[in-house]
């Protein structure tokens, strides 16, 4: 498999009131061409921050890149203009974001915001993009005469469709969905994540998928990266990291997810919240709430090693054995 | 929308019958004879008399404006007491030279306060956003009358630029008269609209659909005018309404200032004369105007706003 997305060691800090802000401290990853990656951890571990760092779309001033590189299709991301990097975004590359109710312009029709699009990356008319963004709309399972429509008229399933819609009209390679489900209904989020899957298959899109909850990663995604405070901990295929987990923290993730088969009375959430961004601790920084913490682990960062076919774990219990 | 608009000038008869009442009583109690005005110290008590009894002074309060109200709505809004004169015309008569002065005042305070706005807000905590928001404030903060006589005295006194008094005969003396009154009055309103701009746009710059603006790949420019500029327009459309509202009814302190015919003019002289069918006349006008825009913003608002205007649909 080609691969498609290559991040390398990348650091994103934000410059606050409140101190230097280390959202994301050298994530590495890569995405191969169809291939979907599930990027899991909770609210704060840096999620959306790397989402928006592939895309350069991090706010600056606060946000900063301060390190690392992004390869997209042997392209040096961070090397290039801000008019060439607009031809990457939403061409190439495309982003559905968390909440479909405020990622709309209220003030223009949803046609007008999949034309726009579709004119910005291809050179074709009006009437051309006009009729393009009502093929998308039903492609997304909505009568194209809706293109007519203001956002306010759709219900929040209905407006993530159209934001896929845009999302998907220039057959981007590359789609990252940041939590495309976490606003909706469970129902909804069960039909959205098959429109996409569906889309995807069809248009051979690879795509980076962030979300919190497992069980969509399991239904939807080939290989798994857990972040904690900046730093993916677990990586691996689905098979390794569902069946074979090994670091603490993914370990606490599936404690805490009801399971109807086992008889449990009680979950086991993680004990304790996320370290304070802006003052992470020394050494590894999932000690503070690791049920297996040894004095080692407060003093050094240990690495990302990978424990056979491509399972990386960062932790010092993986390194002993 | 047609439900809407009609709807909204059957309110203006109670905000009309409520602005007459306060001022009609407020001017009917407060002290002075008009009578002893018009025919001046020397006439004599009967004299006096017979002129109340003419001018209906004499009956009680209610009456007398239950009476202006029925002349109101024959479209009489009786003589003025000082030179006798129809009062509707001498509104009238005034009417363009104060529309002229709130247009180009209004025009001043959009070309400068807009682009001011965005640019702030776009750069916000830079340098220049605070040099903008410091002059703003000082814009929003310095009394028009004070810098109207600033200006006169740097551009007509010192330097001999343009003219300091009255309204020009002819397009060109036209202009330059009107160039110190309408940068007086646009400097101040201005001042409100670059806030207020900026503001508005920090708000929307912030939205998620910014955000995925951004991620279609449009350019800065785009984003700004099609996605932010819309979105940022409805409390601007406001601000600016009230403020055109307002200079519609007349500049009080700059039409003095510059002598400039206008609304704001006849009604301070009208005061001061306690002429009173003209203060209420000049007065109501004032009151219609403001509604009149008011209610022409609303309607803008539909058409910025898609979903304001499924709001009026809904009646």
């Amino acid at each position: 498999m080609k691969e498609l997305l290559k991040v390398k060691d990348l650091v994103i800090h934000y410059q606050t009131d409140d101190g230097l802000v280390e959202a994301l401290n050298g994530v590495s990853l890569s995405i191969g061409e169809g291939e979907t990656l599930g990027l899991v951890g909770e609210t704060g571990a840096g999620k959306t921050t790397l989402a928006k760092g592939i895309m350069r779309l991090i706010p600056n001033p606060p946000g900063k890149i301060k390190e690392g590189e992004i390869f997209y299709d042997g392209k040096d991301l961070l090397a290039l203009g801000d008019i060439e990097m607009q031809d990457i975004r939403g061409g190439h590359i495309s982003m559905i974001f968390q909440d479909p109710m405020t990622s709309l312009n209220p003030v223009m029709t949803v046609g007008d915001q999949i034309m726009e699009v579709i004119q910005k990356h291809n050179n074709i008319s009006k009437q051309e993009a006009y009729q393009k963004a009502g093929e998308m709309l039903e492609l997304v399972g909505i009568v194209k005469e809706r293109a007519n429509d203001y956002p306010h008229q759709f219900s929040g399933g209905m407006k993530q469709r159209v934001i896929i819609a845009i999302a998907l009209a220039c057959n981007p390679k590359l789609l990252i969905a940041d939590e495309p489900t976490t606003a909706l209904d469970v129902t909804i989020q069960a039909q959205v994540l098959e429109m996409i899957n569906r889309l995807k298959k069809k248009l051979n899109t690879s795509m980076l998928l962030i979300t919190h909850d497992l069980g969509v990663v399991a239904q939807n995604c080939d290989h798994v990266a857990i972040i904690y405070a900046g730093e993916i901990v677990e990586y691996g295929d689905l098979q390794q990291v569902f069946k074979n987990t090994q670091h603490p923290y993914t370990e606490g993730l599936f404690g805490s997810i009801p399971s109807l088969a086992a008889n449990v009375k009680r979950l086991q959430p993680v004990e304790g919240l996320m370290p304070d961004p802006t003052d992470l601790p020394e050494g590894c920084k999932f000690h503070t709430r690791c049920k297996y913490v040894q004095d080692i682990c407060k003093k050094n960062v240990p690495p990302l090693i990978d424990i056979g076919e491509g399972h990386l774990v960062r932790c010092v219990r993986c390194q002993k054995q | 929308m047609y439900k809407y608009i009609l709807k909204r000038l059957l309110m203006m008869i109670p905000v009309l019958l409520g602005v007459t009442f306060i001022v009609f009583f407020i001017m009917a109690l407060s002290p002075g004879d008009p009578a002893a005005m018009i025919l001046g110290d020397q006439a004599s008590a009967e004299a006096l008399e017979m002129k109340r009894e003419e001018l209906g002074l004499n009956d009680p309060i209610l009456i007398r404006y239950g009476n202006y109200i029925i002349d109101m709505l024959h479209g009489d809004l009786g003589v003025s007491y000082k030179n006798s004169l129809d009062v509707w015309e001498q509104v009238w008569e005034r009417f363009p030279n104060t529309t002229i002065l709130a247009i180009a005042g209004i025009l001043v305070a959009l070309v400068i306060g807009i682009p001011t706005g965005i640019i702030s807000a776009k750069k916000q905590y830079t340098l220049i956003d605070n040099v903008a928001m410091i002059v703003s404030l000082i814009g929003v903060a310095m009394p028009n009358f004070w810098f109207g006589l600033l200006v006169v005295i740097i551009f007509s006194l010192h330097l001999g630029w343009l003219p300091s008094q009255g309204m020009g005969e002819g397009l060109v003396p036209l202009l330059q008269s009107l160039v110190l009154p309408a940068l007086t009055l646009g400097t101040g309103s201005a001042a409100m609209i670059t806030r207020m701009t900026r503001s508005s746009m920090l708000e929307v710059i912030r939205q998620d659909y910014i955000s995925t603006a951004r991620a279609k790949g449009l350019s800065e420019r785009i984003i700004t005018y099609r996605h932010m500029m819309r979105n940022a327009m409805i409390p601007i459309i406001t601000a600016v309404g009230l403020q055109f509202g307002t200079l519609l009814g007349g500049a009080m302190l700059t039409e003095t200032v510059f002598s400039w015919p206008g609304l704001g003019r006849l009604m301070v002289d009208s005061i001061k004369s306690k002429d009173i069918p003209l203060v209420l006349g000049s007065v109501i006008f004032l009151a219609i105007m403001f509604s009149v825009v008011n209610l022409i913003v609303d309607i803008i608002y539909a058409f910025v706003d898609p979903r304001i205007k499924s709001e009026y649909k809904k009646g």
